[in-house]
């Protein structure tokens, strides 16, 4: 563990993505103690600007408060994120393992479903799941998993037609262990890393998905989020273009820190010349 | 000292921090004369392959480089030559072959094209005059049907050609000083022989310096005039072949040589009559299935193992020796059960494994165990030593105290300290690794044990050691054994009875001292005559 701190550690940008995110996770979890009440919660003062009656980044048409929908959007946007690609890997590796492992024929009809999901633009797919299944925090949760688990699976079944045929799986098949425990005790621990990467980075795609379809209003009207925000604003950008701005760099910033961290984890996990020294 | 090609003096090469050692190679001497072939032997990590790209100005910079010394080519100093100065040496006036010929060529290329490149960047002829010049190399180095060869991609070729085809560009401008890196621990031992012959006559044309770098005695017997031995990046030892071979001085040396397995075989045993294990008419076939929904060609198929019949009685060690591709691992895996045979009995005591599905087969794993070839593939790295040792047990039902106790006794029977419980495979070396697969193999007190080239990937010192424990246990447990290898050497000295196969079918069978003394067979014959180093074996044994 030590060992692994010092290699992510190692690379800068990935350390300054680890604090930026630390920020929005503090952000997201102190919300409801800087910014008490209601986010949907309208005042006196619609469109100020930023700095202007107490606004610390302004506030929208109805005089809603920018920097308070900006907190509660950060924990729904990390909420959604982390949720859906929990999901997402579990559905994957489920997929990928039987896929890769038994190989023949549960290989063909298993690839050949993920193909069918895959073949879908992704975000087009999920504004037709969420329209479909009525916009609610559920739902947008639901469409961004079924969206994001082939690329999962394609990953995991790889890992898995790799590692089948290593010496210690036959080893295992020989001392008489059974399928399942091969998968998941022997198999499954030498692909957590390249998971772990592709996980992190599909927290920011999932960011990004809910973002974009609470702006075309197919986010939970009942909850607020960045992309709502920006949706709201978007027809006053010329006249206050704190509306849009803000949440817009908070999406940015985090998908960002996101990045440079699942970067920095694949540089920490794989690093290709620790093996074999 | 003109007269000399080659002089390296003082030279240090030094390695990354944090690396084992600081230096790669230190304080190296050697020189080498026209004519002349000079083997460095040694190891795995003593700096062999270093010193040969460091002659060519190819260390991996920066980490890797050349620290102080002088390496003098010719009266110049190529530690101080410039970058284009070294591509005009490299190629025209040292050049250099690799150990494994499909990763040196470009796979993308013809190899008329290859060779072709040297020319065009080294020589000013014509198109034509080029082509011409190719496919005469190709024909010096005894290709069939050169003119095919030109027009071929690497993957088109064996092992074997590929290796031809290097040589030919290596020798396309007929270099001063050839540089081999273990050219032929890639090749099969019929092969090797072919090309070991073939660089000797190459340079006996060409007058150039050979400087061979190789790990195998027998190889170093065979082709060298002198030789120099290299442990942990220093020169232990130097001379003529027939001092370095014959009257070593070092006790690094000596101890080497010693570990070197004769081709005398050991000493037949006593033995019991009784058969434990016995394959029949076993069948396997790779490939041959069709495509999904029946569309498209059927693809080919191999037949990895036809007809084999075999027996293996109690307490003896069987040896399957055979080329790459004749099928041996196969045989082995189909008796494990790690592959399902398409047709044949094997019989187990009285039961026939062949026909046992999964869960009838559990029990019996506990009677048959394997021991696998590559000890960095073999352990799986996120599993500790203790647990990878105890789970065999485990699953056949033994507690977790119990077997775990018991993997404790197996470290120390297999010689490894009990602390290694507790650790992960990557700390230990290749030996130590392999020590912990037989111990994994052991632990469910196996009756037989089949044993798939559990020491090629080995160094030869590390290879008597683990062949010497194998003996121990095999006498200690009674064990019936087969062993696979490729290694007539290693056969020799393990094997009661050994059966030699070919293209999937065992052409002979037989006590191991008749067929080393009278092989029966034609391929048998071969084999044993490509066996590098036999007149030293000779000499050492009379």
């Amino acid at each position: 563990m030590a060992d692994f701190w010092k290699r992510f550690s190692r690379n800068r940008q990935a350390v300054l993505g680890l604090i930026i995110l630390c920020v929005v996770i503090f952000v997201a979890a102190i919300a409801n103690i800087i910014y008490p009440g209601d986010p949907f919660l309208y005042s006196k003062f619609p469109l100020s600007a930023p700095g202007e009656n107490g606004f610390l980044l302004g506030s929208d048409s109805i005089g809603r408060d920018v920097a308070s929908g900006i907190a509660h959007g950060a924990k729904t946007s990390l909420l959604i994120g982390l949720i859906a690609t929990l999901a997402a890997v579990f559905i994957g590796i489920i997929f990928g393992a039987f896929a890769g492992y038994y190989g023949g024929i549960v290989d063909d009809i298993l690839m050949r479903v993920t193909e069918v999901f895959q073949t879908i633009p992704s975000f087009i797919f999920a504004i037709l799941l969420v329209a479909i299944m009525k916009p609610s925090i559920e739902s947008v949760v639901i469409a961004i998993t079924v969206v994001s688990w082939p690329a999962v699976a394609r990953l995991v079944r790889g890992e898995f037609l790799g590692l089948k045929n290593r010496e210690f799986v036959q080893a295992c098949h020989t001392l008489g262990m059974s399928d399942i425990r091969i998968m998941l005790a022997e198999i499954l621990p030498n692909c957590l890393s390249p998971i772990i990467v592709i996980g992190s980075l599909m927290v920011a795609t999932a960011i990004l998905i809910e973002s974009g379809l609470a702006f075309l209003g197919l986010g939970d009207p009942n909850v607020m989020s960045w992309g709502f925000i920006i949706s709201d604003g978007r027809s006053m950008l010329r006249v206050a273009w704190w509306i849009c701005t803000f949440p817009g760099i908070a999406i940015l910033i985090t998908v960002l820190a996101i990045n440079l961290v699942g970067e920095g984890l694949n540089d920490a996990l794989n690093p290709r010349l620790r093996e074999r020294n | 000292m003109t007269d000399k090609l080659l002089q390296i003096s003082n030279l240090d090469i030094v390695l990354p921090e944090g690396s084992e050692r600081d230096l790669a190679v230190k304080d190296l001497n050697i020189d080498l004369s026209p004519g002349e072939t000079l083997c460095i032997v040694g190891e795995s990590g003593s700096g062999k392959s270093l010193t040969a790209r460091a002659l060519m100005g190819l260390l991996p910079a920066p980490h890797v480089r050349v620290e102080k010394g002088t390496i003098s080519f010719c009266g110049e100093d190529l530690t101080k030559a410039s970058e284009p100065r070294m591509r005009q040496i490299r190629g025209s006036e040292i050049s250099m072959i690799f150990q494994e010929p499909m990763t040196a060529l470009n796979p993308v290329m013809t190899i008329g094209v290859q060779i072709d490149e040297v020319f065009r960047y080294h020589a000013d002829m014509s198109k034509s005059e080029r082509r011409q010049r190719a496919i005469e190399l190709l024909e010096d180095v005894q290709l069939p049907d050169p003119k095919q060869i030109v027009a071929a991609y690497p993957h088109e070729l064996s092992g074997g050609q590929r290796q031809r085809a290097m040589i030919a560009m290596a020798l396309a401008l007929e270099p001063k000083i050839l540089i081999a890196d273990e050219p032929t621990t890639a090749l099969d031992v019929t092969t090797q022989a072919q090309i070991l012959k073939l660089i000797s006559e190459m340079q006996t044309i060409h007058k150039s310096g050979v400087l061979f770098i190789t790990h195998d005695f027998g190889v170093v017997a065979d082709i060298a005039d002198r030789v120099v031995v290299m442990q942990y990046g220093n020169v232990v030892e130097t001379g003529t072949v027939d001092k370095v071979l014959n009257k070593p001085e070092h006790p690094y040396t000596k101890a080497l040589i010693a570990s070197v397995p004769s081709l005398v075989p050991r000493a037949p045993r006593s033995r019991s009559d009784q058969v434990v294990l016995s394959g029949d008419k076993i069948q396997k076939k790779f490939g041959g299935g069709k495509s999904l929904f029946g569309l498209g060609k059927p693809n080919r198929f191999v037949h990895a193992v036809k007809d084999v019949t075999l027996d293996l009685r109690r307490g003896e060690t069987l040896g399957v020796v055979g080329e790459s591709g004749s099928g041996k691992s196969t045989l082995a895996r189909c008796i494990i059960r790690l592959l399902d045979s398409d047709s044949g009995n094997i019989m187990l005591d009285d039961v026939d494994i062949r026909a046992l599905n999964r869960a009838e087969m559990r029990p019996l794993r506990t009677k048959i165990q394997m021991v696998f070839q590559d000890p960095f593939a073999s352990l799986n790295p996120r599993i500790k030593v203790g647990q990878i040792i105890s789970q065999g047990p485990i699953i056949q039902g033994q507690s977790k105290e119990k077997a775990e106790s018991r993997a404790r006794e197996l470290l120390d029977i297999v010689g490894l300290d009990e602390r290694a419980f507790n650790r992960y495979p990557h700390e230990f070396s290749g030996g130590q690794r392999q020590r912990i697969g037989i111990a994994r193999a052991l632990a469910l007190d196996p009756e037989i044990l089949v044993a798939d080239e559990p020491v090629s990937a080995l160094d030869v010192s590390i290879q008597a050691q683990i062949l010497e424990l194998l003996d121990q246990i095999r006498e200690s447990m009674n064990l019936s054994m087969v062993f696979i290898t490729h290694d007539l050497r290693v056969a020799a000295q393990v094997c009661d009875r050994l059966a030699v196969m070919r293209y999937g079918e065992i052409v002979e069978t037989g006590a191991t001292g008749k067929i080393f003394e009278n092989p029966q067979h034609s391929y048998t014959k071969d084999l044993l005559a490509a066996v590098p180093g036999q007149k030293w074996d000779r000499k050492v044994a009379g």
